[in-house]
């Protein structure tokens, strides 16, 4: 794309949005519940410009990974797709491939329900409305803030607007009581060549539990945009891991919507390596206060890979807290980027939040953007951040090296170190994928 | 324990080394044989730390001139890991926290490392714990230690400990100990220095690099060097430790006048 002049290059850039659209409209058709959501996603979408480095949210990220990519729905790809390995005992396994109905063939375990086709619409519609006759709980307060489409809106971001116009299903669940399996959520676009729009909404009811794991994994000229809305009640718990293997020219981004109520319990880690782009955007409202945020992600970048974290935390009431903590491997010519933005406003007294970003920079080439973005104007508040970018520090390496081990294997035991903070804190049955292998790009067997 | 027919250990003959181009080592000469307990001691700034590192190898000081020979083969020459395995252990003044390394991990792959290089077969997960927990009463160590992060949150005490404990893993034909006294109480400093003791055998040999004469209550030295100005000044028995406690540093100074006019160099 370096090559092409300025003029070119936008043309390209506007033209792919449209060719995307246009492509879908003769492709599958969306399930019911789905079309008007879709159709003014689409019209949103529309009216905006494609991602540039003119755009603030974008002024580090180059999107000529996503241009690269065939505007059209995933096509299979000749060569068969890569093997999953088995779901660790007491996970459920549902795979989202953007076609079939994942729920086909499954047993849901107790706690968890499908939601109907009428309840989604009204769900899904712009002004949420008194969903009326069912016989859900009737405390709606948290669906009605955390429709995620009212953020999905002229606030949502490209990647999330570009999911919600070119998603034909949705993985729509309710979650009642304390669910004990964990809930994976995978998809592999393999080596196939396109589009994979993946939707997802979670409706936890008050005191609800959930452990939840994404995993996306595609090695391909694929891109893989995932909207997940997630409704936190009061007093829920919802514990989020997100494994993100990507592989050549793939593609990732993920808009994550969170609402919480007061008094429930978020806690989402991430760890995403491999892509020639990814885009997390983990977008979390304590939407009265009340609630705790916990978040932890790991980011690696090699070669020429782009990853790019976008996170925000909005508290519109008292006495929330966030525990946040990013961390960065740049290696190669690679380039990783983090913003955290976190807004307490006027409302958001005795808020305590905590940000940290740490960032190892292992090459020359390589580039590390990390930008705090905290707005606070309640004045009764407990906000700390901070970020730091360094290289394997010598003196952790001689020490490790009188000790007898070799140069290589003690940056390797220095790199493991760095990662495991984040690592560990991934749900248990995420360990199946090997995060930890996959991070550094080792070898490791596959079961 | 002095052998005059022990095999020589670690020779230093005129070591001259520099940090951040500052010669800090002017000349070092030193001979240790196995069964030897030696004490160099000095001011701040005199280069016993430096000596130190440059023995095991820190990529920050330079040599600049003279040899190491280690059991007939050049020191100098080796990586820092390499002498490490071939048995030169080295006791930080200030042992690194490495956050997220395992302390037992760090240990079990350090002490196989060395065991390979002895001839020893490595130690599985079950092998290694049965081990570690068997040296761990050298130093009376709480085994809750191995489960944390190498030295993270340790206290002085509780890191020099851990030195040790490496030590009686590592099985070193030559310890090198860092003000390994400094930062510890009098109860820290006995099981510390119980620990060297337990493991000075009339194999191995052991240099204290310390400050203070308290360190030698416990450990008797075969040999005190005093160091000054980046080379050995002195050489003595256990007896000159007890003099430099009484008469102070000061005389250093003055014999050290007496010598050829030299920029004194600090480090």
């Amino acid at each position: 794309m370096a090559a092409l002049s300025m003029p070119t290059a936008v043309a390209a850039a506007s033209s792919w949005g449209s060719e995307l659209l246009n492509a879908l409209e003769v492709g599958v058709s969306p399930e019911p519940a789905l079309v008007a959501a879709r159709q003014r996603a689409a019209r949103a979408l529309a009216d905006r410009t494609l991602p540039s480095r003119r755009q603030e949210a974008w002024r580090f990220t180059d999107i000529s990974p996503l241009l690269a990519i065939n505007p059209a729905p995933l096509a299979p790809a000749t060569t068969s797709g890569s093997i999953l390995p088995s779901a660790a005992a007491g996970a459920v396994r549902l795979l989202l491939d953007g076609l079939g109905d994942p729920l086909a063939g499954v047993t849901l375990p107790a706690g968890l329900e499908t939601i109907p086709t009428a309840a989604l619409e009204a769900l899904l519609q712009d002004q949420p409305r008194d969903l009326g006759a069912d016989d859900f709980s009737k405390d709606r307060s948290h669906e009605r803030s955390s429709h995620a489409a009212a953020r999905a809106g002229s606030e949502a971001p490209w990647s999330g607007l570009l999911a919600a116009a070119t998603a034909g299903r949705l993985l729509a669940l309710r979650v009642r009581g304390v669910v004990e399996p964990t809930l994976e959520l995978v998809s592999d676009a393999a080596s196939s060549a396109g589009v994979l729009p993946l939707r997802v909404l979670l409706i936890l009811e008050p005191e609800a539990r959930l452990e939840l794991l994404q995993v996306h994994r595609a090695a391909g000229a694929s891109l893989t945009t995932v909207l997940l809305e997630a409704c936190l009640g009061a007093g829920a718990r919802l514990s989020h891991g997100l494994i993100g293997e990507g592989g050549g020219p793939a593609v990732l981004m993920a808009d994550l919507v969170i609402d919480q109520q007061p008094g429930s319990h978020y806690a989402f880690t991430s760890a995403v390596a491999g892509w020639a782009l990814s885009r997390l955007e983990p977008r979390v409202l304590q939407s009265g206060g009340g609630a705790t945020t916990r978040l932890r992600s790991l980011q690696r970048v090699d070669g020429r890979q782009i990853a790019d974290q976008h996170s925000q935390v909005r508290f519109d009431g008292p006495e929330g807290e966030l525990d946040q903590l990013h961390k960065a491997i740049a290696d190669g010519a690679g380039r990783s980027v983090f913003n955290g933005a976190v807004a307490v406003p006027r409302a958001a007294q005795r808020t305590n939040a905590v940000q940290l970003s740490r960032s190892l920079l292992l090459s020359d080439r390589a580039r590390i953007d990390t930008k705090p973005q905290l707005e606070i104007v309640a004045d009764d508040v407990k906000c700390a951040h901070g970020a730091t970018v360094s290289r394997l520090q010598s003196e952790e390496l001689f020490y490790l090296q009188s000790r007898g081990i070799a140069a290589a294997t003690a940056s390797r035991l220095l790199l493991r170190g760095f990662c495991g903070e984040v690592l560990r804190e991934l749900p248990a049955a995420a360990s199946i994928w090997q995060p930890l292998a996959m991070v550094l790009a080792e070898e490791a067997p596959r079961p | 324990m002095i052998r005059p027919e022990a095999p020589v250990l670690l020779e230093i003959r005129d070591l001259h080394a520099s940090v951040a181009d500052q010669p800090i080592l002017h000349g070092v000469n030193l001979t240790i044989r196995a069964g030897e307990i030696h004490a160099v001691m000095g001011r701040n700034g005199s280069g016993k730390s430096t000596l130190s590192k440059v023995l095991a190898g820190h990529p920050a000081y330079i040599v600049t001139g003279g040899s190491v020979s280690y059991r007939g083969e050049d020191l100098l020459a080796l990586a820092p890991e390499l002498r490490a395995r071939r048995g030169v252990f080295l006791g930080f003044q200030y042992p690194v926290e490495i956050p997220g390394v395992s302390n037992l991990e760090f240990l079990r792959v350090a002490t196989n490392g060395r065991r390979l290089e002895q001839g020893a077969e490595e130690l599985d997960t079950f092998a290694f714990e049965d081990l570690v927990r068997e040296r761990l009463a050298v130093v009376q160590m709480d085994p809750a230690f191995l489960e944390r992060s190498v030295n993270e949150g340790f206290s002085g005490g509780e890191k020099k400990r851990n030195e040790i404990l490496q030590m009686a893993l590592l099985d070193p034909l030559v310890a090198i100990l860092d003000e390994t006294d400094s930062g510890l109480d009098i109860d820290a400093l006995r099981i510390v220095a119980g620990g060297v003791n337990q493991l000075a055998t009339a194999e191995n040999a052991t240099l204290l690099i310390t400050h203070y004469q308290r360190l030698l209550d416990v450990i008797t030295p075969d040999y005190v060097h005093v160091m000054a100005a980046g080379r050995i000044l002195r050489t003595g028995g256990k007896e000159l430790a007890l003099e430099l406690e009484d008469r102070g540093y000061d005389w250093v100074d003055a014999e050290l006048a007496a010598l050829a006019p030299q920029p004194v160099e600090v480090g």
